[in-house]
C-alpha cells in the first residue's frame, strides 16, 4: 500500500500538534442481515433483499443474529477490549435511509471496551474505547441537480438493501497525532478485521467507512483543542488527505485570530477540502434508550474463549512469523512488504511456498507486487502452484519478466505454472544454449569482452542485455550474469 | 409550583417529532403535557435510589437467531404501497442535510 | 342447519362444525349477516373481510370432508383488532396515516388462529394505535356500546370487546398496553385477558409501547377466553420477547374450583371505584370465599404508582415506535418543499390529537435533560411496582381488584380532559408494568344498568390458577340483564 507522501504537511504544522481519533465503522461478514434473514450481499438489484424487519414495517420485530454477535466478540478480542454483558438502545432521529426513523445500536453498555490497536511501525498503542454493534442504514442516490450530490438535488432515491447490514463501529481515543498515523491505524485495523475473518475489509466497497475527529493544539499543550468530525472517509488516501487539510485549515483560522467551530465537515475528493455539512436548523437530540423489542446479550465466559480459539493468527503474529523467515528486519522495503502482504491476507500464501522449499524473498516480493495487484482473483492461486512458480523462477528456468507474466495468467485462469509457461512457449533455456548465445555475444563484441574480463563490471548489464535480446527475453538474467562471471574466471 | 412543562419546550418537542402545531394547539398541548406531568409529581417525590431500572418485565437474555437465510419479500409488492417510487426504489422529496 | 349459531360459544361452534352438524360456511354467512345488519349502529368493524372468511370457512369445510381435523377453533368466526397485522387486508390502526396500507405479512397470532381454524370476519375498531379507553379516539368514528348506544365500548380494543359482546363474533383478539383489552371487556359485560407478557408473540402487532404491549383473547365467557389464549400462546423465533418453554395448559384444571386458593384484594385499587363497582367487588370476594377460597384484603402500595409511570413509558415508546410513520415507504404522505417538511406535513395531517399528545409527551421523556428525571424515574418506579407484587404474591395465589373504576361512561364526556381519560385504566396499568397476566370477568350490573367487570391478577405464567379462579367467579356472577342494542 504505497501512499502519497504528507511531508510538507509535518513541516507546515511546526509548533502545533494534530489530535485526532477515528470512528470506523465496518460491515460485519455474515451472510444474513443483524436482525432478519435478508441477505447481506453488496452489489444486488436495488430492494431485492428486504422484509418486514429490515423495512420498518409496522409490527414486525428484530432478533439478533448469533454469528454478527460472534464476529464482534472476534473483533473485539482482536483489539484486546473487555468483552461484556451488552444491551443495544434505540438512537432516535428522522432520515430517510433508516426503514424506522430510529437506529437499533449499542450506547451504555457495549459488548467490547477499553482495548488497544498497535501500530505495527512505531509499537504505539491507540486506545480502543468501545467496539459495538449497530445496523446499517439503507441508500439514497440523489437526482438531479450538481452530480449526485445532496445539495441541488431534485429529488432522491431510496434503496434499503444495505438497510439492517451488521456493523460494528470501532472508536479510537484521540491518541494519533499525525495523518500518517491515522492511516496505519485503519491499515492494521484493516489488517485485523480480515484476518480475524470478521469483514472482507473492502473500503471501496463501503464496508470500512472513516470519520474522523481533528482537532490542534499548540504544541507541548495538554488541553484538547474544538473538534470537526469528517464524515465519510472510504480510502486511505482520502483519509490521509482530508485529516492533513482540515489540521491546516484550523491552524490557519486560529492564527489568523479566529476561532474553530465545532461541526460535522465533508471531505470533497476533487477539491481537497472539507466543507461544513448543512444540516437542519435544530440541535440533534437521539433520545437514547434500552431497546424494548430486545433482551441483553450476555455472553458467558466460555462462548468468548471458545471464540478466541477460532480466530487464528492475528496480523501482529502473522507479520512476525514472516518476518521470522528473513533476517533483522523490523522496517525497511521488506517490512513494508511484510506489512501489505499481511494486510491482504496473503501471508499464509508466502509462507506455504517457503515451506515448500521456495525462496522467501522471492515469493514474498512476487506476492506483495504482483498477487497484491490482482486479489480479484486471488483465489485462483493455490499455495502449491504458487510454490512452483517461485521454485522454476529461483531455478531460472523462467526470467523474472516470464515469471511475473505466468503468474499473472495463473491469477486469471487457475492453471500450474508449467502449463501457463508452456503453452506461452517460456521454456528454460538449457545450458548449452546459454553458453552458445554467450559465445555468440563474445565473439561479436571482443573488446568489450576484454575489459569485462578485467574486472570492469559495470559492462555486466552490456552482456546480460546482448545475451537477452538474443534469447528473445527467454534468458533469465540472474542466469546469465552467474554464468559470465563464471567464463571470466 | 414552577411549569412542568414550558410552551418553548412543546415547540421543541413538536419539532423532535416532526409535528406542526397552531398557536392553538400549542397553548392546548401545553396546558394537557403540564397536567399530566403534574400527575406524574406523586413519583418525584419518591427514593427510587433503590430501584434499578426496569427496561423489560422479562429476565431473558441471548435470544439469537441464527445465520440463515429467508426470503425476502416481492419488491413491487412492497413498492405498491409506497407513495413515489421509481426503478425499484423509494422516491423521497429533496433531502437538505445529511445524516446527523 | 338445525338452530342459530348466533350467541353460541366457540366451543358449542367448533364441536358442532367438526361433527359436520353445521358447515363452517353457514356459522360464516350467519355471523357476517348480523354484522351488516347491525354493526352500522355499532361501528365495531372497520372492515368485513367477507371473501377471505368464505375462502376460510370453505378450507375448514374440506378439511372435514376429507376427514382432517382443522382444529380447536374449526369454523368459530374470529374477530380481529385492526393494529394485528393481516397480509393483503387493509390495517389501519384506525389512522389516517396508515388509512390505505395493506400489508405483504401476517402477525403470527393470525398463522396461529387461522391453523386452529379460525374464520376471522375482518378488523375492529380501537383508538388509533390503541392509544385511548373509549374507542373515540379512531379516525373512523367511535364505537359504541352494545348495552347503550349513547355511551362508550372502553378502549383501545373498543371495537372487537362491543362485537363480541353484539354476538357477531364469539372471539376477538386485542391488545393490552395499559388495560386495552380488560376495560373493555368489563365496559361490555364480556371476558377480556392480558396474558403474561411474552406468552402470546407480538410479531405482527402494530407496537403501541413494545415493554408492555400484549395480544390476548375476548370471549363471552371464560373457557373460550382460554381456549383462544391456548391458540395463541407459544413460542416464536420472530420476537426475541417471546417466552421458551411448553405453553401452559389453560383447560384442564379450569373447572377445579378454587377450594384453598389464596386470594388477596388490592386496597390501593378500590379507592375512587364508583359505588356499585364497589359493591360488585365485596360480592365477587364473598362469593369466592363462599366457594372455599381465602379471601383477605392486603395493600400493594406501589400500584398507586402505576398511572403516573405508565404515562411516562408508554408515550416513550410510543414516540420512537411512531416515528416510522414518515411518508416514505408505506402510508400517507403529504408532500412538502422537501423531505423534512414531508414528514412534517404528512405525521401532522396523518395523526390524531391523542396520539400527538403522547408522541410529544414521550419524546419530551427522553428529551436530552429530562430522561433522569423523568423516563429514567418512572423505570426505577416500574422496579418498585414488580418488587411490591413479588411480596404481594409471597403470600397471595391470586389478587382482585375492580377492572375499571366506573361503568361506561357517555360519549364524550372525557374527551375534553385526557388526564381524567388516563384514570380509567388506573387499575389495570400495574399488570402491564409487571408483565403480569390478568383477566376481567363480567359480575352483573352497575350504575345505569352497564356491565361491571372484576379483575383477577396472577404472577408471571400464572394464567392456570387465574383462570381457575375466572370460572369460579363466573359460576357464582349475577348476570347482565340489559338486552342488546339489537334485541
Ligand atoms: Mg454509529
Ligand atoms: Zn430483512
Amino acid at each position: 500500500m504505497v501512499e502519497d507522501s504528507l511531508s510538507s504537511n509535518a513541516e507546515f504544522l511546526s509548533g502545533w500538534e494534530m489530535v485526532v481519533g477515528l470512528e470506523v465503522h465496518c460491515e460485519l461478514k455474515t451472510r444474513t442481515k443483524l436482525f432478519c434473514g435478508c441477505m447481506n450481499a453488496f452489489g444486488q438489484e436495488p430492494n431485492t433483499s428486504i422484509c418486514p424487519v429490515c423495512l420498518g414495517l409496522p409490527g414486525s420485530l428484530p432478533v439478533i443474529n448469533e454469528h454478527a454477535v460472534e464476529l464482534a466478540i472476534r473483533i473485539g478480542l482482536a483489539l484486546n477490549c473487555r468483552v461484556d454483558e451488552s444491551i443495544f438502545h434505540r438512537k432516535n432521529y428522522f432520515y430517510p435511509d433508516m426503514p424506522k426513523d430510529y437506529q437499533i445500536s449499542q450506547y451504555e453498555k457495549a459488548i467490547n471496551e477499553n482495548g488497544y490497536l498497535e501500530l505495527p511501525l512505531s509499537k504505539k498503542r491507540v486506545r480502543i474505547e468501545r467496539a459495538h454493534i449497530e445496523e446499517d442504514t439503507g441508500k439514497t442516490t440523489h437526482v438531479g441537480g450538481d452530480g449526485g450530490r445532496i445539495h441541488g438535488a431534485v429529488h432522491s432515491l431510496v434503496d434499503y438493501n444495505r438497510a439492517g447490514i451488521p456493523l460494528v463501529e470501532i472508536v479510537s481515543a484521540p491518541d494519533l497525532r499525525s495523518a500518517e498515523e491515522a492511516r496505519e491505524y485503519v491499515s492494521e485495523l484493516r489488517s485485523i478485521l480480515v484476518a480475524s475473518g470478521a469483514s472482507d475489509g473492502k473500503m471501496e466497497e463501503g464496508s470500512l467507512r472513516v470519520d474522523a475527529n481533528v482537532s490542534v493544539r499548540r504544541s507541548g499543550s495538554r488541553e484538547f483543542g474544538t473538534r470537526c468530525e469528517i464524515k465519510n472517509l472510504n480510502s486511505l488516501r482520502s483519509l490521509g488527505r482530508a485529516i492533513a487539510y482540515e489540521a491546516e485549515r484550523q491552524v490557519e483560522l486560529i492564527e489568523s485570530g479566529q476561532v474553530v467551530v465545532q461541526q460535522t465537515r465533508h471531505w470533497n475528493e476533487d477539491q481537497g477540502v472539507t466543507t461544513a455539512m448543512r444540516s437542519k436548523e435544530e440541535a440533534y437530540d437521539y433520545r437514547y434508550f434500552p431497546e424494548p423489542d430486545l433482551v441483553p446479550l450476555c455472553p458467558s465466559k466460555e462462548w468468548v474463549s471458545e471464540i478466541g480459539s477460532r480466530i487464528g493468527l492475528l496480523p501482529a503474529d502473522r507479520r512476525k512469523r514472516l518476518t521470522s523467515l528473513f533476517e533483522g528486519v523490523e522496517s525497511g522495503s521488506t517490512f513494508d512488504q511484510i506489512v501489505t502482504v499481511v494486510g491482504l491476507g496473503l501471508d499464509e500464501l508466502v509462507v506455504g511456498a517457503v515451506e515448500g522449499g521456495a525462496d522467501p524473498r522471492l515469493a514474498l516480493a512476487r506476492a506483495a507486487n504482483e498477487v497484491a495487484a490482482n486479489m480479484v482473483n486471488q483465489a485462483n492461486l493455490s499455495v502449491e502452484a504458487f510454490g512452483e512458480l517461485i521454485k522454476m523462477e529461483s531455478a531460472g528456468q523462467l526470467s523474472a519478466t516470464q515469471a511475473k507474466t505466468v503468474l499473472g495468467k495463473m491469477l486469471e485462469s487457475g492453471y500450474r505454472p508449467q502449463e501457463v509457461a508452456a503453452s506461452l512457449g517460456f521454456e528454460a533455456l538449457d545450458t548449452a544454449v546459454l553458453e552458445a548465445l554467450i559465445d555468440q555475444v563474445i565473439s561479436t563484441s571482443p573488446k568489450e569482452w576484454e575489459r569485462f574480463s578485467s574486472g570492469e563490471d559495470q559492462l555486466t548489464g552490456f552482456f546480460v542485455g546482448q545475451v537477452m535480446k538474443l534469447s528473445k527475453g527467454r534468458a533469465d538474467g540472474k542466469v546469465v550474469t552467474a554464468a559470465l562471471h563464471s567464463r571470466r574466471a | 409550583m414552577p411549569e412542568s412543562i414550558s410552551r418553548k419546550e412543546v415547540k421543541h418537542v413538536a419539532s423532535l417529532a416532526k409535528l406542526a402545531l397552531s398557536d392553538e394547539e400549542e397553548l392546548m398541548y401545553t396546558d394537557q403535557l403540564a397536567a399530566i406531568l403534574d400527575h406524574a409529581r406523586d413519583i418525584m417525590a419518591l427514593d427510587t435510589a433503590k430501584f434499578a431500572p426496569t427496561a423489560h418485565p422479562l429476565e431473558l437474555n441471548n435470544v439469537f437467531r441464527s445465520d440463515v437465510e429467508k426470503a425476502s419479500l416481492d419488491r413491487d409488492e412492497v413498492l405498491s404501497q409506497a407513495p413515489a417510487s421509481q426503478d425499484g426504489r423509494f422516491v423521497v422529496p429533496r433531502i437538505l442535510g445529511e445524516a446527523p | 342447519m338445525t338452530a342459530s349459531t348466533i350467541g353460541m360459544s366457540a366451543f358449542e361452534i367448533a364441536t358442532l362444525v367438526r361433527s359436520k352438524q353445521v358447515s363452517a360456511a353457514e356459522v360464516t354467512h350467519e355471523h357476517l349477516a348480523l354484522v351488516k345488519a347491525r354493526d352500522g349502529d355499532l361501528n365495531s368493524f372497520l372492515q368485513i373481510s367477507e371473501e377471505a372468511a368464505l375462502a376460510s370457512a370453505k378450507a375448514v369445510d374440506e378439511m372435514i370432508a376429507k376427514g382432517e381435523d382443522p382444529g380447536a377453533l374449526a369454523g368459530v368466526p374470529i374477530a380481529l383488532k385492526d393494529n394485528l397485522v393481516t397480509r393483503g387486508i387493509s390495517t389501519t390502526c384506525a389512522s389516517q396515516i396508515l388509512k390505505a396500507w395493506k400489508p405483504p405479512y401476517d402477525a403470527t397470532v393470525i398463522l396461529k388462529a387461522r391453523a386452529a381454524g379460525a374464520v376471522a370476519l375482518g378488523k375492529t375498531n380501537l383508538d388509533e394505535f390503541a392509544m385511548g379507553s373509549s374507542t373515540e379516539n379512531s379516525s373512523f368514528g367511535p364505537t359504541r356500546n352494545p348495552y347503550d348506544l349513547g355511551r362508550v365500548p372502553g378502549g383501545s380494543s373498543g371495537g372487537s370487546a362491543a362485537a363480541v359482546a353484539a354476538k357477531f363474533a364469539p372471539i376477538a383478539l386485542g391488545s393490552d398496553t395499559g388495560g386495552s383489552i380488560r376495560q373493555p371487556a368489563a365496559l361490555c359485560g364480556i371476558v377480556g385477558v392480558k396474558p403474561t407478557y411474552g406468552l402470546v408473540s407480538r410479531y405482527g402487532l402494530i407496537a403501541f409501547a413494545s415493554s408492555l404491549d400484549q395480544i390476548g383473547p375476548f370471549a363471552r365467557n371464560v373457557k373460550d377466553a382460554a381456549l383462544l389464549l391456548q391458540v395463541i400462546a407459544g413460542h416464536d423465533r420472530m420476537d426475541s420477547t417471546s417466552l421458551g418453554g411448553p405453553v401452559p395448559d389453560l383447560l384442564s384444571d379450569i373447572e377445579n374450583g378454587v377450594e384453598g386458593l389464596r386470594i388477596g384484594v388490592i386496597e390501593e385499587l378500590i379507592d375512587g371505584v364508583s359505588p356499585m363497582v364497589g359493591t360488585a367487588l365485596d360480592s365477587a370476594a364473598n362469593s369466592l370465599s363462599a366457594q372455599g377460597a381465602q379471601v383477605e384484603h392486603l395493600s400493594v402500595p406501589a400500584v398507586k404508582y402505576g398511572l403516573s409511570a405508565y404515562y411516562l413509558i408508554a408515550p416513550a415508546e410510543a414516540s420512537s415506535n411512531l416515528a416510522r410513520y414518515d411518508g416514505v415507504r408505506y402510508g400517507l404522505r403529504v408532500e412538502g418543499q422537501d423531505m423534512n417538511e414531508t414528514y412534517v406535513a404528512s405525521r401532522t395531517k396523518g395523526f390524531g390529537p391523542e396520539v400527538k399528545r403522547r408522541i410529544m409527551l414521550g419524546t419530551f421523556a427522553l428529551s436530552s435533560g429530562y430522561y433522569d428525571a423523568y423516563y429514567g424515574r418512572a423505570q426505577r418506579v416500574r422496579t418498585m411496582i414488580i418488587d411490591s407484587f413479588r411480596k404481594a404474591y409471597e403470600s397471595f395465589d391470586v389478587l382482585l381488584s375492580p377492572t375499571s373504576p366506573t361503568t361506561a361512561f357517555e360519549l364524550g364526556a372525557k374527551a375534553a380532559d385526557p388526564l381524567s381519560m388516563y384514570l380509567s385504566d388506573v387499575c389495570t396499568i400495574p399488570t402491564n408494568l409487571a408483565g403480569h397476566p390478568a383477566i376481567s370477568v363480567p359480575y352483573g350490573e352497575g350504575e345505569n344498568e352497564m356491565p361491571i367487570g372484576v379483575q383477577i391478577l396472577a404472577p408471571a405464567l400464572g394464567e392456570a390458577n387465574m383462570f381457575k379462579v375466572a370460572r369460579a367467579l363466573e359460576r357464582g356472577a349475577p348476570l347482565i340483564a340489559k338486552k342488546l342494542f339489537w334485541e
